[in-house]
């Protein structure tokens, strides 16, 4: 195979991830995308590439998405891509499209206002429709099952998932075992808040992103693997879509220095890092991961965005993101970046 | 209404009625739910796999022949709902449970109507619990309850 | 109804009706609030794009040429010209109109995008493109489009082509 293009994060900013923002989609998305322009020092007419990702099940809006688009101005008519997944799926896009080689830059955004609806609710909507769905099984409870299943291995205790949110959420009290479960066997401390929010990546080929940033993130390897839907049909103590996608992004030819994790449930961090083969001296989550604020359909964007920004920042040289989609881990990405060598 | 002095917001009810097709292989399990019985479909490998899809999920194949396997299995996990939500199968507390049917070699998600918490555990042996009323329909499967309840 | 008898005998499930139920509390941002609190009060708000400097009605807070913010509210007038137009033979919904009515984009004096709206007091046979039209209010108003019971004539001389040609 020929040399692959070069590609790199840019610059990468988000809005706060609060409980609940009073802005509309258009003007949440201005926020990020306009941040994350500025630090790049890119005008918007200079954008390649466009590509979002969200659902409209968020805000019961359809096609909210081309609402969106007046945040980055699409006239001239722009090249622009959508995806009804996390962002992080937007930004493979994206750098696939860079590697046709005829563009220099793209603009990846997310956006997501879960605080509208109830998620518990909404995400049943992503279920099979005829097993699944008609049961209104809510992500907690399924998040609940497979943390079950993970405690029955013997490969983690209760003490471990309250380890993993103390860790993450840093509140004041810690996680205490004498919580109330929400669903056995996850408590409060255990499951993801509901956040409203945008983030935004610019991306740039070669020489344009050597121009663009002084110390960009480059792009060394990035995959994404899917499991079957059917949770009776794969061991949901493993996730052995993550270890392939890490296995094809290189993951593991050089040491990882700093890990962000889209593991919205405490037991998915354990799960995640196992299947990455993550040593002991990887930080994990210094943003505080998806337990700390998880905007749907942006935590995973903003996983990437946080581990590039340790590289923009001259934290770190080596760094992977990982973002997930669906019920229970089902489908997972993995992205590392390293600085230039 | 006003939330505040800048924005408004306003209430939403979403509906719609989707028509799902169910196809030969779903549309044949609703039967035979509708008549009191839970049946498979054995893949070109051998597994038996419970509730049955058109596919493999292992490698994509075609599933084969429908096999009748038991209403009585063994939970593989489960979970324990303190406070059900409306459009859950049952209004009381109770547990979801993967469940690996006799016969089957793949589990299914259902309710277990087990009464409380400690009355359950990987492992525990239910049976379903059919709805006496009986449509074609995932839910023609009430909930499992314990074997020895 | 099958018997649970032999397999050729099982009448499949063809179908079943799976309804989705979502109840939402949708915020309408920052932009949108102020132009539905214009419309209770009995004004229509635009916004200016601090770039092209057009005038957006309704306001979603960015100007969706540019991509840029837009925070500068600019009152328009009631009155504005039908740029093109649709003839509704078929009800919607109970509170429709009498058929058959008008339906039309209108570019208000002030603005550069156009707003739809009802066309009423006016055959529809005469409903026409150039048309001037003016809004008439509801009798109660609250912060929703529907504040404006529909347009009718303005009683003034078709606004030229040229004056409108950019929206349409």
């Amino acid at each position: 195979m020929s040399a692959r293009r070069e590609v790199a994060i840019v610059s990468y900013a988000q809005t706060s991830f609060a409980p609940h923002t009073k802005l509309n989609d258009a003007e949440l998305v201005m926020e990020a995308v306009t941040a994350a322009l500025e630090r790049a020092q890119l005008p918007r007419k200079q954008i390649g590439f466009c590509v979002s990702g969200s659902s409209d099940y968020l805000t019961g809006m359809p096609f909210s998405f081309v609402g969106a688009l007046d945040a980055v101005g699409a006239w001239p008519p722009i090249q622009e891509s959508h995806v009804e997944m996390d962002g992080a799926w937007a930004l493979y896009e994206a750098w696939v499209r860079l590697l046709h080689g005829d563009i220099d830059t793209a603009l990846v955004y997310a956006f997501g206002r879960s605080s509208l609806g109830d998620l518990q609710d909404v995400l049943v909507a992503q279920l099979d429709p005829y097993y699944l769905a008609p049961l209104g099984v809510d992500p907690n409870s399924l998040a609940a099952l497979q943390a079950r299943a993970l405690l029955d291995t013997g490969r983690a205790s209760e003490r471990d998932f309250a380890e993993v949110a103390t860790r993450c959420k840093r509140t004041a009290g810690g996680a205490p075992l004498d919580a109330p479960y929400v669903v056995s066997p996850l408590r409060a401390h255990d499951c993801p808040p509901v956040n409203d929010g945008a983030a935004a990546i610019v991306l740039a080929a070669g020489d344009r992103a050597r121009a663009l940033c002084k110390r960009p993130a480059w792009i060394r390897g990035i995959d994404h693997r899917i499991e079957a839907h059917s949770l009776g049909a794969r061991d949901l103590t493993r996730s052995s879509s993550t270890t392939l996608a890490a296995v094809e992004a290189g993951v593991h030819t050089a040491p990882i220095e700093i890990a962000e994790l889209h593991a919205p449930y405490s037991h998915q961090e354990l799960i995640v890092k196992e299947a990455l083969q993550l040593g002991d001296g990887v930080r994990i989550n210094p943003s505080g991961g998806a337990l700390a604020a998880n905007p749907l359909m942006v935590a995973g964007l903003a996983r990437i965005g946080e581990a590039a920004q340790q590289i923009l920042d001259d934290n770190a040289r080596r760094t992977l993101g990982h973002a997930t989609s669906g019920p229970c881990l089902q489908q997972n990405l993995v992205c590392v970046m390293e600085a230039s060598s | 209404m006003a939330a505040d002095d800048e924005t408004l917001t306003a209430p939403y009810l979403l509906t719609y009625d989707y028509r799902r097709s169910c196809g030969p292989v779903i549309g044949r399990f609703l039967a035979g739910l509708r008549a009191g019985r839970i049946e498979g479909v054995r893949t070109a490998g051998g597994r038996v796999i419970v509730p049955p899809v058109e596919y493999d999920p292992d490698n994509g194949e075609p599933t084969g022949d429908f096999v009748a396997v038991s209403s009585t299995g063994t939970v593989v996990s489960w979970a324990w709902v303190v406070e059900p939500r409306p459009n859950h199968p049952l209004a009381r507390p109770f547990a979801w449970a993967l469940i690996k049917l006799d016969g089957a070699d793949t589990a299914m998600l259902h309710a277990v109507d087990a009464g409380r918490p400690s009355r359950i555990k990987t492992g525990a042996r239910v049976k379903a619990r059919f709805a006496a009323e009986r449509s074609g329909h995932i839910r023609d499967l009430a909930c499992f309850e314990l074997e020895d309840a | 109804m099958s018997d649970g008898g032999a397999d050729d005998k099982i009448e499949i499930v063809k179908g079943f009706i799976a309804p989705v139920r979502l109840r939402y509390t949708v915020n309408a941002g920052r932009a949108s609030s102020r132009f539905l609190r214009g419309l209770t009060e009995g004004r229509i708000l635009g916004q200016r794009c601090p770039v092209c400097h057009k005038v957006n009605v309704p306001p979603r807070g960015a100007c969706p040429t540019c991509g840029v913010p837009t925070e500068e509210d600019v009152q328009l007038g009631e009155v504005g010209t039908v740029t093109t137009f649709c003839i509704i033979n078929i009800n919607f919904d109970a509170k429709a109109r009498e058929l058959p009515y008008a339906a039309a984009s209108i570019v208000l004096d002030g603005a550069d995008t156009t707003l739809f709206h009802l066309i009423q007091e006016v055959p529809v046979a005469k409903v026409r493109m150039g048309m001037r039209v003016r809004a008439v209010w509801a009798a109660e108003r609250g912060p929703s489009l529907e504040s404006i019971d529909h347009f009718k004539p303005a009683g003034e001389p078709d606004a030229p082509y040229d004056s409108y040609k950019d929206h349409l």
